[in-house]
């Protein structure tokens, strides 16, 4: 259990998906200028993430890797997800009205992500088991979550802020997300400590 | 022959400077600070790119009129996917150490969004060899953005440059730059010179609108950024209309 909660605590925080191994930059910059949208983001991005890794799994240990086929690894894996989304789209659209109308927008934006494939391809790499796979994918997307309303926040603030002008925009906001991504590098060592 | 040479010409210096994939047109961020640690690993994952770039812009383009519409994303990855493997097996077999300072950013190159942009927005609509020379260019550009970045990052970060010391080992490195922090910072910094030329020559800034993610052609979130707005308004109407209403009323009363 204490080995479940250290890889949540590491997903989420020590190796956060977008500060410190820089996944899903693109929605992280283009979706977090309002609150709303980025909430429905980060929702639709670890619901994704989740369904995934729970539908590649099983793939690749009962299928590809008994054949001997790991070099096939990325193109399976892209083409489950993108088939995945597009599955869960049309479900949600005929039977859950609600939720289509959250999160289905942001549906196909997130197919092809790198934060889907990366959390997947990750795990992969280091062998997690099931249960471990899981919680890391729901940490990561948690930790998805917590930036994009960090950023959120910060971006309202930074459009009224003075900056020269050719910093406005996109420079000032990355400016923004180093001086993030050095806070979050304090977490380092209090991983190791909190779970030992 | 003369349109076609300028033609040529056009394509190809545009990938290099006025819309390099980077600084200008904001694509493939998330390798581009990944790998960035260091001159080596950015020359391999800038070439990786540029070997998959050119070969799915070909293949893409040899398809155009095979594909059908509506499944054409899905057949792009496909594509992109087998060259991204065939790159990796090469990797893993004569460049084990690159392999490794790559990491997972190499099978992410599926995902990179110059590649499937590139894909959507010329290779479906151009020859064989123009979308071949695109390739090249938006290649070559995000080469020259990886390793302005890259000869930053390792020469303050660690004080060398491939590998070489460089600054004398007395002389302490700025271990931010080494750390994921001074990739965004670095980037930042280069974007805002690049604007600052672009504003020279009178182009335009440097964005990342849902357009750059290129790959549906259009942003579903930008529809609902304008739907949560309407939303809003009708909200606040509705607020006004009932604070008149109460405010009737207690006239009224009166």
């Amino acid at each position: 259990m204490t080995h479940l909660l250290s890889i949540l605590f590491v997903a989420i925080l020590v190796e956060n998906y977008v500060f410190v191994q820089f996944l899903g930059i693109c929605p992280f910059l283009g979706v977090s200028k309002k609150l709303n949208t980025a909430m429905g983001m980060s929702v639709a991005v670890i619901f994704v993430m989740v369904l995934s890794t729970a539908a590649t799994y099983p793939i690749n240990k009962y299928l590809l890797e008994p054949n001997d086929l790991e070099y096939l690894q990325t193109l399976v894996f892209i083409l489950v997800i993108a088939a995945l989304v597009q599955l869960v789209e049309i479900f949600l659209k005929r039977h859950m009205k609600s939720l289509y109308s959250a999160l289905g927008i942001f549906l196909p934006l997130i197919t092809t992500n790198c934060i889907v494939l990366g959390v997947v391809v990750l795990n992969v790499q280091r062998h997690y088991n099931f249960a471990e796979a899981m919680v890391n994918s729901i940490g990561g997307g948690l930790g998805f979550m917590l930036a994009m309303f960090m950023f959120s926040g910060i971006r309202s603030r930074i459009e009224e802020a003075n900056v020269p002008d050719f910093f406005k925009g996109l420079p000032i906001t990355l400016v923004a997300a180093s001086l993030a991504a050095l806070s979050f590098q304090g977490f380092a060592g209090v991983a190791d400590n909190l779970f030992k | 022959m003369s349109t076609d040479k300028a033609k040529v010409k056009e394509v190809f210096t545009r990938g290099l400077i006025r819309e390099n994939p980077i600084f200008r047109l904001v694509l493939g961020m998330c390798s581009s600070l990944a790998v960035s640690t260091t001159l080596i690993g950015a020359l391999g994952m800038s070439v990786s790119v540029l070997v998959v770039l050119i070969c799915s812009n070909i293949v893409i383009s040899l398809l155009r009129n095979f594909i059908p519409n509506t499944v054409r994303i899905p057949a792009y990855i496909t594509v992109i996917a087998g060259f991204v493997t065939i790159v990796q097996m090469v990797i893993k077999a004569f460049f084990p150490e690159i392999d490794g300072l790559l990491g997972i950013y190499l099978p992410l190159i599926v995902v990179n969004c110059i590649i499937l942009g590139r894909a959507e927005a010329f290779a479906n609509k151009n020859g064989v060899l123009i979308s071949a020379l695109d390739g090249l260019s938006m290649g070559l550009g995000y080469t020259i953005a990886m390793i302005s970045i890259a000869f930053i990052r390792e020469l303050l970060g660690s004080g060398t440059l491939f590998g070489v010391q460089v600054i004398p080992a007395s002389i302490p490195p700025i271990m931010l730059f080494a750390l994921p922090a001074g990739g965004f910072l670095v980037l930042g910094i280069l974007m805002a010179v690049c604007n600052r030329i672009a504003e020279h020559f009178g182009q335009p800034k440097a964005e990342l609108g849902c357009d750059s993610c290129a790959a549906y052609g259009r942003c579903p979130a930008k529809e609902f950024e304008a739907s949560q707005d309407e939303a809003q308004t009708d909200a606040d109407r509705k607020i006004r209309k009932a604070g008149a209403r109460a405010k009737r009323n207690e006239e009224d009363r009166k």
